[in-house]
């Protein structure tokens, strides 16, 4: 473990976005088009030009052609492209392999970035089979594996996590009051930012009138089906001393997951006492084993919110409180911005302020060590980033200024 | 133990059943027909495994015997599907989605719809038995609360 580390061999220089668009709403551009958008944004953040770019270091699958990306943006040299296996739960990791390929020397500077358009697709129907009307990211014939669930009606994302949800209420107790705390705290974090799409307060009526899709999810345990794109450059520390913006040192990253927490929500055979988690444990544990710190050490924390639920898993799998106790943990303040222990996803993250699979969580959390974030913690030093709790690899991300 | 259902209220619609397969899985639906569940163990080590694959997880073993179970077991955790993220789905909701975990499995679960009972009566440790649902191709497990 000593000497497999990337702790400051890698800096974020330079973060960049689209506008974020309610789902279809950013035609006629191409996702293409906002991926360039975002990257050229990132770049001219970081002081940096396309001629500068010689790496991509992606997740999430095929959202983006790098050979289109590098041709339209006439990259001169291209000498590293990766990607996370896996979707949403690499976007913290992302970001991870790009230190990897600077701190290894195969690339100078790196692009990792996540463009998305839902007008001819959903999210919240991506486990759809094409015969069940999916039209969703991973809709594809049925595997053997799948037909499982998906012959049960298990479809949807929610309806998968609405599972680990439910049974952690059982265990331990954990009520919607908790779920909604989560809600109407990241809103508030929103409605403050003029990027995002929630501009109202959520009310605790609001939420408790709301429609149910999934219980124990109603409609504001989920995030928003958006289009956009958002992109971080990565590059060595000793190039990140005379760019723009201080540097954001990587402190530690780490990907991946039990083998046997697997396919996880599509197949709901983890081991007993994984199934109520995010995943997330095995990734904390690298994480604070790399970067040297606790979870005592985190000064604002962006965690992944496709659902409020997954919020409170990932509280307890990083350590912020015990097994169990993620729903009192919230209903005393602590994720509240500014006030609480932990400020929590401060810029109104999935769930408010735009979905663009996690790299939003990313981007805020450059801003609060550069001290510029709309919804600033005062002094932040440390800020965790994770990716979406999901099938592996999950992903996190330490960062500091 | 074959019942014909009143109605297809939370049972997914036929049409959007699979029977998709491979030669580790195919033994599985084969049973199914004729509406008994087994589930595969390794002759090796004993582990069951579910969904059926070719490997043992535990010790890599490729021999496997199909062992009958008579699918009763408790709820693990469930959810309502309330509303259709699938428009064809309207008609069909609620669905009630449930784990069932079976014993003398090693953990193994399997999911399938809870029906016979009222959604707002489910919840996690709630006794169950197996039922199926018949299709045109095959059936599939489906679950009512056990007396
Ligand atoms: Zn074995």
């Amino acid at each position: 473990m000593t000497d497999r580390t990337l702790k400051d061999r890698a800096a974020i220089v330079g973060v960049g976005a689209t506008p974020y668009y309610r789902r279809g709403r950013s035609l006629p551009q191409t996702t293409m088009d906002l991926a360039i958008k975002a990257t050229l944004a990132a770049l001219d953040d970081a002081g940096l030009g396309v001629d500068d770019v010689d790496g991509f270091a992606l997740y999430g699958g095929n959202f983006v052609d790098t050979s289109l990306l590098a041709q339209v943006l006439g990259i001169p040299s291209v000498r590293f492209t990766a990607g996370l296996t896996g979707g949403g739960g690499g976007s913290a990791g992302s970001v991870g392999l790009a230190a990897a390929g600077v701190a290894t020397g195969m690339a100078d500077v790196v692009v990792s970035l996540m463009t998305l358009q839902q007008a001819n697709m959903r999210f919240g129907a991506s486990f759809a089979p094409k015969s069940a009307g999916g039209a969703g990211a991973y809709s594809a014939p049925s595997t053997p594996e799948y037909v499982f669930s998906s012959n049960a009606g298990l479809m949807a994302p929610g309806q998968m996590f609405a599972m680990l949800v439910q049974r952690h209420m059982h265990l331990y107790g954990t009520t919607r009051e908790h779920l909604a705390e989560v809600a109407i705290s990241t809103r508030n974090n929103a409605i403050r930012r003029p990027t995002s799409l929630m501009q109202e307060p959520l009310t605790h009526d609001d939420y408790f009138s709301a429609r149910m899709i999934s219980e124990p999810f109603c409609l504001y345990d989920y995030c928003m089906e958006c289009d956009g794109a958002v992109a971080v450059v990565t590059t060595t520390p000793e190039r990140a001393r005379d760019l723009r913006h201080d540097p954001v040192y990587v402190m530690g990253a780490a990907q991946g997951g039990a083998g046997r927490w697997g396919q996880a929500m599509t197949w709901m055979g983890m081991p007993d006492e994984m199934f109520a988690t995010s995943g997330h444990r095995p990734i904390a544990k690298d994480l604070y084993a790399m970067a040297g710190v606790g979870p005592a050490d985190v000064d604002v924390a962006l965690l992944y919110d496709h659902f409020t639920g997954m919020v409170l898993l990932q509280l307890e799998d990083y350590g912020f409180c015990g097994v169990g106790e993620s729903g009192p943990f919230v209903a005393e303040g602590n994720i509240r911005w500014p006030d609480g222990g932990l400020p929590l996803n401060t810029h109104g993250g999935n769930l408010s302020e735009a979905y663009i699979i996690g790299m939003t969580h990313v981007k805020e959390a450059v801003e609060q060590l550069r001290g510029t974030a709309v919804n600033q913690v005062p002094d932040a030093e440390i800020a965790l980033v994770t990716g979406g709790p999901a099938s592996i690899p999950v992903s996190g991300l330490l960062l500091h200024r | 133990m074959s019942t014909q259902l009143p109605s297809t209220t939370g049972l997914l619609p036929p049409e959007f059943v699979a029977f998709t397969a491979s030669p580790a899985t195919e033994p599985f639906w084969d049973a199914a027909r004729e509406h008994r569940l087994v589930v595969p163990r390794c002759s090796s080590c004993g582990t069951f495994r579910l969904p059926p694959a070719v490997f043992c997880w535990n010790c890599r073993s490729l021999d496997v015997e199909w062992i009958e179970h008579d699918g009763a077991g408790d709820l693990y955790s469930y959810t309502v599907i309330r509303h259709a993220v699938i428009p064809s789905m309207a008609d069909v909701l609620p669905i009630v989605v449930g784990v069932v975990e079976l014993p003398g499995t090693n953990g193994c679960r399997l999911i399938g719809d809870v029906i016979g009972c009222d959604p707002e009566s489910v919840h996690i440790g709630m006794p169950l038995l197996l039922d199926w649902y018949d299709v045109a191709d095959g059936s599939v497990p489906c679950f009512r609360p056990r007396a």
